[in-house]
């Protein structure tokens, strides 16, 4: 096998004497979408900020395409092919969505921290953002303050920000959270398309939406993962229905 | 969402694109051209001074605005970087031999070089965040500094301060700068070039990144920025700036003391920025010329100017928290939606009753001062071309009364102009 995506391994956190995370390992490879799911308070939150640098894991490692990312900071981490979306709404709200997406755009377009070029005079840009926008259909409110959308239209154009900068593994934190049932169904297909051959990693509540969407499933109960493997193996497994997902199947069949 | 409106993805923006760039350059066609006849009109030595004046506070404000308005600091100590700049110049003046072979125009560079030195130097702990802990350090340092003049007197001057003398400069295609017009175009040309590299700076991927940190530090650092860099190259070319405005200062003044420096300037530049707006680039243009207005031909009309100027400061920032240049734009969608003339009437009903009643409480404050502060004996004071006793009871009742009756007639009025905004701002019904 090639070497994974995303490993983590003895992965642990903990706030004081709080163990929130204790011992994670877990391998995502190349072009996978993998689904976090566990019940509220599982630490899937905290493991997506262990991955992002949000938070310094008290031990073990994370690899992004085999190298440890130990002691990078976000912004290095993201320059590395690693993008990432938040459970609430964290986008540009007063800048227009066009601009939003454009400032996605600038440091893997190579513009780092120019003050020799002109954003508007730049076509790469315009386009590039502009495609974006087609992509997640917000082409119609380009000009709009981003602050001003709809809540499924910023989660959309939030989407659209994580995907701008080309990263190839773009990790999504619960994207359909308090959604309607035809939004749900309209971000999910969002989804599908816009990481195409990308690795996904995300955290869902919505079990519609991991079974539409995840090719692998792992579940997080207190901090450790009991079971990882097909949707279907998942489902199957005894463990996993005692813990989590027997009631949540019921609910959702 | 699904039925998303569609549009043509190439042809619309282009079109804006090709508006947008002749927009965007007539304000500066315009300035151009006032800065090169004001002089016609305002020939006196006082009125270009004035003018001088403001176009140093002008490359000062919109320095800070960097800061402020695009970046998200909120810097108390910012004087500095113009004042070191400033007393740098005016230790290049004064080293007579190279300062005759030095031109005069290029010495406000010389002052953004030291206060950009300066910003690199402090920018460089004090960006590690925004919010109160740079405040707080820009509070420290700028308070360290200018206390530091009266210690370090070899290049603060101590108390008087350091002078100089522009003339002894080489002369500038034979210019000497001996008149006041000639300082003044030197310094319109720096006001104009400043002006233009700050706007051409909030256009770049640094500048637009500056404010995506200032909105949300964190999705910054997800797209690749560190908020702290962004914040850091913001604040050196806002020293680079300020340090501008100092040689400038210089120039004009052809001394700097202690007061370039301290906490009293910091404020000032933070009061005419906040009132100008920081919302829009043109903000603090509007707030330096509106405060260099109040300071300068108010402060010859009354000893109170900096109770007004501080009462308009507080009013704008409980009232107008986008500044002069927010009010101003406010009035953009009713323009566009070609209904402005539906304001007209109701403004005369409330403003001209509301600017009668604060010119009358205006006077007030004035007899009250005078009441207690004149000369003991003279009861004589004159407010509006209007001479009177003001230890006599009737000057007093008709000013409440004026006051009573402006206020409370734009107080009636008041709603009616409310119902009028809402209804230039909507669209659609007759216009």
């Amino acid at each position: 096998m090639s070497v994974p995506a995303l490993e983590l391994s003895g992965l642990k956190k903990s706030f004081g004497k709080a163990e929130i995370i204790r011992g994670i390992d877990l391998s995502i490879g190349k072009s996978e979408r993998h689904a976090i799911i566990g019940p509220n308070g599982a630490g899937k939150s905290t493991l997506f900020n262990l991955i992002t640098a949000r938070f310094a894991p008290t031990a073990g490692t994370v690899k992004l395409h085999g190298e440890d990312l130990a002691g990078l900071e976000p912004y290095q981490i993201n320059r590395k092919g690693l993008s990432r979306s938040f459970q609430i709404t964290n986008i540009f709200p007063a800048m227009t969505v066009f601009e939003n997406v454009r400032c996605a755009l600038l440091w893997s377009h190579g513009y780092k921290y120019s003050f020799w070029h002109l954003v508007n005079r730049k076509r790469d840009l315009t386009d590039g953002a502009e495609a974006i926008l087609d992509q997640i259909n917000l082409l119609g409110r380009r000009n709009l303050p981003a602050g001003t959308l709809s809540y499924a239209e910023q989660r959309a154009l939030e989407i659209g920000i994580t995907i701008a900068g080309g990263a190839d593994v773009i990790m999504l934190d619960e994207p359909t959270a308090g959604m309607s049932h035809s939004e749900t169904d309209y971000i999910t297909d969002l989804i599908l398309k816009v990481t195409e051959g990308k690795t996904l990693i995300m955290v869902e509540h919505d079990m519609g939406v991991v079974f539409g969407l995840a090719d692998q499933i792992s579940v997080l109960v207190y901090g450790e993962i009991i079971a990882t493997g097909k949707p279907e193996d998942v489902r199957a497994d005894p463990k996993v229905q005692e813990a989590y997902l027997g009631a949540a199947l019921e609910a959702e069949h | 969402m699904t039925d998303q409106l569609k549009t043509d993805p190439a042809r619309p923006a282009q079109r804006m694109r090709a508006g947008a760039m002749t927009i965007s350059l007539a304000p500066w066609i315009i300035a151009t051209f006032a800065m090169l006849l004001l002089p016609l009109w305002f020939t006196n030595n006082s009125a270009l001074t004035i003018m001088n004046q403001m176009s140093i506070t002008i490359i000062f404000a919109l320095a800070y605005n960097m800061l402020l308005g695009q970046g998200g600091m909120l810097s108390f100590g910012h004087a500095v970087y113009a004042g070191v700049g400033g007393f740098a110049c005016m230790h290049l003046m004064n080293a007579t031999e190279f300062f005759a072979s030095f031109p005069l125009p290029l010495l406000p560079f010389f002052g953004g070089l030291f206060g950009m030195g300066l910003a690199l130097i402090i920018g460089s702990f004090s960006t590690r965040s925004a919010g109160t802990v740079f405040a707080m350090i820009s509070l420290g340092v700028g308070q360290l500094i200018a206390s530091s003049s009266v210690i370090i007197v070899a290049f603060f001057g101590g108390e008087e301060g350091i002078s100089g003398d522009r003339t002894y400069a080489m002369p500038f295609f034979g210019v000497e700068f001996l008149q006041q017009t000639e300082v003044y175009y030197l310094t319109s040309a720096w006001v104009l070039i400043s002006a233009g590299l700050m706007y051409l700076w909030s256009r770049t991927p640094v500048g637009r990144m500056a404010n995506a940190v200032r909105d949300n530090p964190e999705r910054a650092e997800f797209l690749g920025y560190s908020a702290r860099w962004v914040r850091y190259y913001s604040f050196v070319a806002s020293g680079f700036f300020a340090g501008v405005s100092g040689g400038l200062f210089a120039i004009n003044y052809e001394i700097l003391t202690e007061e370039n420096l301290n906490a009293t300037s910091s404020g000032i530049i933070l009061l005419v920025t906040f009132l100008g707006g920081v919302g829009f680039f043109f903000g603090p243009i509007i707030g330096a010329i509106v405060f260099t207005l109040v300071q300068t031909v108010l402060s010859l009309e009354t000893e109170l100017w900096a109770f007004y100027a501080g009462s308009l400061f507080v009013a704008t920032v409980m009232f107008f928290p986008g500044g002069l240049a927010g009010l101003i734009m406010m009035h953009v969608p009713a323009i566009k939606l070609g209904k402005w003339r539906l304001l007209i009437v109701p403004y005369i009903k409330t403003l001209i009753p509301a600017a009668i009643g604060i010119l009358a409480v205006c006077a007030l404050v004035e007899m009250t001062f005078h009441y207690r502060h004149g000369a003991t004996g003279d009861h004589e004071m004159t407010l509006f071309w209007t001479t009177f006793d003001s230890h006599t009871l009737m000057p007093w009742l008709i000013a409440a009364a004026i006051a009573a009756v402006g206020i409370g007639i734009a107080k009636m009025t008041a709603p009616s102009l409310k119902e009028a905004w809402n209804e230039a701002n909507t669209m659609g019904g007759k216009s």
